[in-house]
């Protein structure tokens, strides 16, 4: 039988599959793609609580940050392919112009 | 109609204050004197209708012209009374100071802040008024405060004189003095403010009418403690023994300075504080407190006629003759008789005034020599000043029918009747003293050889207008004493009646004449001794109480060696405690925050990722703590 606690191993390992995502990568779109997998993560254990629980918020919620994510990533995006048409490179590394 | 003159005799010399202070900066201006002198005056002719109102009307005025502290229970308003003690301090405080004004016209002419003078010597009588007018305790501290400024301002007036050693002028330099006169006054007042708490505290309030009232409700204890510390307060500003060294140094001044707040009026705030706070002083139980107030007195009233027996600078002479006679004013205060301090305090203005600007004359004169052995002879050159400073010294030394032989018998009348027999004897004694240093010092400037000849001095007289505003000071030292009855009629509507028992009543004459008998014998030994010429006397010089009195018993150089070099290294300690520890702690956290700063710095590498992986740690930290805090709350 799966279980909440299941759900919610899984829900940490893409998780963390996402931060080491977004620790490691030095691509930008790269990380786009990491955070998202780290929002899904999340929206996975709002559904498995909140059907555990027999409370619709959590799912509501899920619904929430699907919308918002969309959104965050059509502006996003958007600023990618400003900075790509700049600097002709999505890496970080290049990136980096405001040293302190 | 008599609230306008209250609101006009009060705030005219404010408006000529700041009307002078406005010229503060430019060149002199005559006519800034000239309408400072007018608004005093102004000031003067409302308080004198004032007084003639309440003389005639038997009942004074009380107005209040706006709230002022009004916080829980503490309600303190800015009202002003004028009723027999308050209107006779402002007819003698604007007199004076009209007087003065139109002599600092013709004083100061050479003088480049003439107009800052003005505008000083204006805000001090502002200060004054505030100080006599006031209907509460808070306004009469005020006042008290702005008198010590402005009197710190004015002796400090030529703040741009060096500092020299004590042995070539003992009060060093005029902003030293002015310092001394105010730290001096700082230690006075504090007791007066502990006075002013322990009253609120026990009374609730401040206001005159209110405390008199609660007076018999309190303990004696309270009483006594009250009576103390006001006293305390008293005595920084009159002067009185052990805070009297500030007085003679605050003879560096200008002269119509010393004439006006170290003579006339300021330094008889003291006096005048005793006499308003009559109710508690001549209570039962702080009989104590009053009969060492009179024996205070008494004491300095004979320590300072000492002083000023040997003293060679003209302006010192009479400084201590007004702590002496300040000395007078406290014995008569504290055995009682308070109109008759009262009226002491108003004769003694006059001809002290009038002998002070006199000196100023001198100076003016002698091109600001004050040392009386280098004059004589000036009457010759000076018949105005020498006739003015003659009848001031002859009211001084109280011969009879000159203002100072009504009051100052009075007081030791007073004395003899409270059966204090000593001090009625030091008293009698202090009178031929004073009788003989006041002579001294007339017959050593206007009598005898010219000694001022071999300093290549060329004195002359003062403008005529300055001696022609003299002339009312003059008057009044002759013929104020006759005034007395109806004086006294006056001022008990208000203050305690004082009667001299039959007994003494009878003897009035015999003791008038012990006290004349001294005063002439004095003035009689000063003749012999000066009037022919300054004979120097080397072993007299020379001898231990010669010189003890000269250096004022060193008091001046015992504070200085006792009190101001340990205070010095005291503070010297503290700050060093100050920068090696309180300065370590507060610089130490800035410079950890400035170091960390730096050393965080480096973390702003403008690189994304890095910020994401200090994101990271944040987060982990984050959760360890609400992890750890969740285990152990």
């Amino acid at each position: 039988m799966i279980g909440l606690t299941h759900y919610l191993i899984v829900s940490a390992l893409i998780f963390s599959v996402g931060l080491v995502g977004v620790l490691r990568r030095r691509n930008l779109l790269m990380l786009f793609f990491a955070t998202e997998v780290m929002l899904n993560a999340v929206n996975i254990a709002f559904a498995a609580i909140s059907h555990y629980y027999n409370d619709l918020t959590g799912q509501m919620f899920a619904f929430f940050v699907i919308a918002i994510a969309a959104s965050e990533v059509a502006v996003g995006l958007g600023i990618l392919i400003v900075l790509y048409k700049k600097h002709g490179s999505l890496d970080l590394d290049d990136l980096a112009n405001m040293r302190g | 109609m008599m609230e306008n003159l209250i609101y006009i005799a009060l705030f005219a010399p404010f408006v000529s204050s700041m009307f002078s202070a406005l010229f503060g900066m430019s060149p002199r201006q005559t006519f800034v004197g000239i309408v400072a002198s007018s608004l005093l005056f102004i000031a003067f002719a409302s308080s004198a209708t004032l007084a003639y109102h309440v003389y005639t009307t038997g009942h004074g005025l009380h107005v209040t012209m706006m709230d002022w502290i009004s916080a829980g229970d503490l309600h303190i308003p800015f009202g002003f009374v004028v009723d027999q003690v308050s209107v006779t301090m402002m007819t003698v405080v604007t007199l004076v100071s009209t007087i003065v004004h139109i002599y600092s016209i013709g004083y100061m002419d050479h003088d480049k802040s003439f107009n800052r003078f003005f505008s000083y010597l204006s805000a001090f009588v502002f200060s004054m008024m505030i100080l006599v007018m006031s209907d509460n305790f808070a306004g009469l501290f005020i006042g008290w405060e702005g008198v010590g400024v402005c009197s710190w301002l004015l002796i400090g007036f030529w703040y741009h004189k060096a500092d020299v050693s004590r042995e070539e002028n003992p009060s060093i330099s005029p902003s030293w003095a002015a310092n001394e006169a105010f730290i001096v006054n700082r230690i006075a007042d504090l007791g007066m403010l502990v006075g002013l708490f322990i009253l609120y505290w026990n009374t609730g309030s401040l206001q005159y009418d209110v405390v008199f009232e609660t007076l018999p409700s309190l303990s004696g204890s309270v009483l006594n403690a009250a009576a103390i510390f006001l006293f305390i307060g008293a005595m920084g500003k009159s002067a009185q023994f052990p805070l009297h060294t500030w007085l003679t140094d605050a003879m560096e001044g200008p002269t119509p300075v010393s004439a006006l707040i170290h003579a006339a009026t300021m330094v008889t705030a003291g006096v005048f504080l005793v006499i308003r706070a009559n109710p508690l002083f001549s209570m039962e139980e702080v009989a104590g407190v009053s009969y060492f107030i009179a024996a205070l007195g008494t004491f300095v009233a004979f320590f300072a006629a000492s002083m000023a027996l040997v003293n060679r600078d003209l302006k010192r002479i009479i400084a201590f003759s007004t702590l002496s006679q300040l000395g007078y004013m406290f014995a008569a205060a504290g055995l009682g008789a308070y109109w008759i301090a009262l009226f002491h305090l108003a004769a003694h203005a006059f001809f002290k005034a009038l002998l002070f600007l006199g000196a100023g004359n001198v100076m003016h004169a002698m091109h600001d020599e004050l040392d009386i052995f280098k004059m004589g002879g000036l009457k010759k050159v000076m018949r105005g000043t020498y006739i003015y400073m003659g009848l001031a010294s002859l009211a001084l030394a109280g011969i009879p029918f000159f203002a100072g032989f009504f009051s100052k018998d009075a007081i030791i009348e007073t004395a003899w009747n409270e059966g204090t027999i000593v001090l009625w004897a030091i008293l009698v004694i202090t009178a031929g003293m004073t009788a003989f240093y006041s002579f001294r010092q007339v017959f050593l400037t206007f009598h005898g050889d010219e000694r001022y000849h071999e300093f290549g001095i060329h004195p002359h007289e003062m403008y005529k207008f300055v001696l022609v505003a003299m002339s009312p000071l003059a008057l009044l030292a002759m013929v104020a004493g006759f005034g007395m009855g109806n004086f006294e009629h006056f001022v008990t509507h208000l203050l305690p009646e004082y009667h001299m028992s039959e007994h003494t009543h009878h003897l009035a004459t015999i003791l008038g004449l012990v006290v004349l008998v001294f005063a002439v014998g004095g003035i009689v030994y000063a003749y012999k001794k000066y009037a022919g010429g300054l004979k120097r006397d080397e072993a007299l010089e020379e001898s231990f109480i010669y010189k003890l009195l000269a250096n004022q018993y060193y008091i001046p150089q015992f504070y200085e060696a006792f009190i101001t070099k340990p205070y010095a290294m005291l503070s010297e300690k503290f700050w060093k405690f100050d920068t090696s520890v309180v300065d370590a702690i507060v610089d130490g956290i800035a410079n950890f925050i400035y170091r960390s700063g730096d050393g965080s710095r480096k973390m702003q590498t403008g690189n994304l990722s890095n910020y994401l992986n200090w994101m990271a740690v944040g987060g982990v930290l984050l959760l360890v703590v609400a992890a750890l805090s969740a285990m152990l709350g």
